[in-house]
């Protein structure tokens, strides 16, 4: 089966090409391979690279410079859920490593690693923009701040829940 | 309380929606500039102000809109660099968060005054959800007139759209920030030619931080001349500071830039002191770039004079001595922080965020990391810290891009100033994977390697 965006994501698509001038499409790639990633499971395989070259008539080798480039971009599959704790100074004075620790020890997983049920990855990023509010990370599109680890806890109880839920 | 320009209003429930901005005065200060001013005018209050650019290179924003080239049937660009990425700072994402529509009003009155019908907001793409805010109050603009085709009846078309990034900090320098809004790699441009000249899809263009931009509504609103009044020296107006580390109350402050370093960490309206009762070690004043500072000479300069949070003050006695106002991005260490290790998480940071382009930000960014992290995990020689002195010096000046410098400048500031604290490390290999060395003195300022 090949990729393709929907309706839905196909007029989502029409919008952000319209955000540029005529004939700059290609302005539209970094979100547009945003709105991929999320319509093809949070990673992006060559094949949804491909076709985003072709949907802004651009050539592959456009999209794969990019999508190499930028740390947003995952080019291999990951968890349901995935945790990007942030490690830079700010938050490692505020007792990022702790947390770090913890989530290592809660999920069985290193950091770069997929638990083996799919469903949380374990990423290690810079800052984040939260250093006030830290320790911190992001999951999905969403800061999760002021962590301790009882709030570790609740937040990993809360995603298996959703899984649950879904299932 | 000091005076609020910028977030007087942030606490008025509801703010976030055009009904209640609306409501607290908010677009009047637009319609005043559309309607009854000309552009002239508006970029003279402008430079009267003495607003200078928020992003951390301190350049004045009436200076850089007097620059931009206005060449016959060429579209001109405002671009808003909302990237904010550089560790420590935060206060990008609060005013847009909490006052949409201020930078919205500032941004309608810039983009008239440059004349720029297609306005950009670059974004940091981790920042999803605020680029949902923020497209969500350009409905509501939009909706309002205040965005659109022949705004308030003056012929002035502007639309602002939200381009969101993907995870780089270089797209935060300006020439990188537009290379990737061409949908390229973030690779800084070698200038000349300027952005003012040839910018987005070669077209002038002006880039200017999130704060630059809400600014300019409170110095519309008052005059130039009112604002400049604010502040002291040519720190004029007012900062957003955003506050972290081991301070009781961390968080996004706006401070008229006369009041001293000390009374912004230890009073209460402020930072509220350092956390958990202990010491304050050092502090970097301006985001992770900017030299850190030991206590002595963070709350005093070398001549012993009070020093005081805005742009003079913090340079007093140059790097020597001296740090920066940078962006604004205020961390504090206590005394239970490790210098190594702080200096290794900002090498680190760097080198993960060089674009690659340059051998001596390529290279020496990855060498830097790696000898602090020898000397963190207790493997280093005496001679490491040298190494690092000379590495950080071969960076500076020699690259495309201030990346460079940003990345060289915490090291060597770390190393002029903790000197004993690395020199510790390296004696008490195994001491030193246990403990602090703490507070056991502050390194002496004159102590600077050849
Ligand atoms: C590596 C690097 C990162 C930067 N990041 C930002 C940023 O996140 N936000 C910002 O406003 N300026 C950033 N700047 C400064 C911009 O290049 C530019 O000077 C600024 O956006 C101009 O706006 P201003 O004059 O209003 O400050 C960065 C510069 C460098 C060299
Ligand atoms: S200094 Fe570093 S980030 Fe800047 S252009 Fe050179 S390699 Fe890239
Ligand atoms: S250092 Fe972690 S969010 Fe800034």
């Amino acid at each position: 089966m090949s990729l393709q965006f929907n309706n839905e994501q196909m007029t989502e698509f029409n919008g952000l090409v319209a955000r540029y001038p005529e004939g700059k499409q290609k302005s539209a790639l970094l979100p547009v391979l945003h709105l991929a990633q999320d319509s093809f499971g949070g990673w992006l395989p060559t094949e949804a690279m491909d076709y985003v070259a072709g949907l802004l008539k651009i050539e592959p080798i456009e999209v794969y410079e990019v999508a190499t480039f930028y740390s947003m971009y995952n080019l291999k599959p990951v968890g349901k859920f995935v945790f990007e704790v942030c490690q830079t100074g700010p938050c490692m004075i505020s007792g990022s490593d702790n947390i770090i620790a913890y989530i290592q020890k809660q999920l069985d997983i290193k950091p770069g690693e997929t638990t083996k049920d799919g469903i949380f990855t374990l990423k290690l990023v810079e800052c984040l923009g939260a250093c006030g509010y830290a320790p911190m990370m992001q999951v999905g599109k969403i800061y999760r701040e002021h962590l301790t680890k009882e709030k570790v806890d609740a937040i990993i109880a809360e995603y298996r829940m959703q899984v649950i839920v879904q299932n | 309380m000091g005076v609020k320009l910028l977030l007087e209003k942030a606490n008025v429930p509801g703010i976030r929606s055009f009904d209640v901005y609306r409501r607290e005065g908010g677009y009047a200060t637009a319609e005043k500039a559309l309607k009854e001013m000309t552009i002239e005018a508006i970029v003279e209050e402008v430079k009267k102000s003495g607003l200078r650019g928020r992003g951390g290179a301190g350049f004045p924003a009436g200076m850089k809109w007097s620059f931009i080239a206005k060449p016959e049937g060429v579209p001109r660009h405002l671009v808003c660099n909302a990237d904010e990425s550089e560790p420590g700072t935060f206060k990008d994402r609060y005013l847009m968060e909490f006052l949409p529509h201020l930078l919205i009003e500032g941004l309608l009155i810039s983009s008239f005054a440059l004349g720029s019908n297609d306005t950009y907001i670059y974004i940091r793409g981790e920042y999803a959800w605020v680029a949902t805010i923020l497209e969500e109050a350009i409905v509501e603009a939009t909706k309002n007139g205040f965005l659109g085709k022949n705004i308030l009846g003056t012929g002035f078309d502007c639309m602002i759209h939200v381009h969101r990034g993907a995870g780089a900090y270089i797209c935060g320098e300006e020439t990188a920030l537009i290379e990737s809004l061409e949908g390229k790699r973030g690779n800084p441009r070698i200038k000349p030619p300027f952005p003012a000249i040839q910018g987005l899809w070669m077209r002038p263009t002006v880039v200017n931080n999130v704060e630059t931009l809400a600014a300019i509504v409170p110095i519309i609103k008052m005059g130039g001349d009112e604002y400049a009044k604010i502040g002291v020296g040519r720190s004029t107006g007012t900062k957003l500071i955003s506050a972290c580390g081991n301070i009781n109350k961390p968080g996004v402050y706006e401070i008229d830039m006369t009041i001293s370093v000390e009374d912004f960490i230890y009073s209460d309206e402020y930072c509220g002191g350092i956390a958990n009762g202990k010491k304050l070690k050092a502090c970097i004043p301006g985001g992770s770039s900017v030299p850190i500072l030991p206590a002595n000479l963070l709350l005093k300069t070398a001549k012993g004079e009070t020093r005081y949070m805005n742009y003079e003050s913090l340079s007093d006695g140059g790097f020597a001595t001296g740090s920066m106002m940078g962006s604004g991005g205020f961390i504090i260490l206590d005394e239970d922080q490790c210098i190594v290790k702080n200096t290794l998480t900002l090498a680190r940071f760097y080198r993960h965020e060089s674009c690659g382009q340059c051998s001596p930000c390529r290279e020496g960014t990855g060498w830097m990391e790696k000898i602090l992290q020898k000397i963190e995990l207790g493997k280093g020689e005496s001679s490491d810290i040298d190494l690092l002195w000379d590495i950080q010096r071969k960076i500076e000046g020699n690259t495309i891009c201030p990346l460079g410098d940003a990345a060289a400048w915490p090291v060597a500031a770390a190393i002029r100033h903790f000197r004993d604290e690395f020199e510790w490390h390296i004696q008490n290999r195994e001491l030193s994977q246990t403990s602090n060395f703490g507070l056991q003195h502050y390194a002496d300022p004159i102590h600077v390697p050849a």
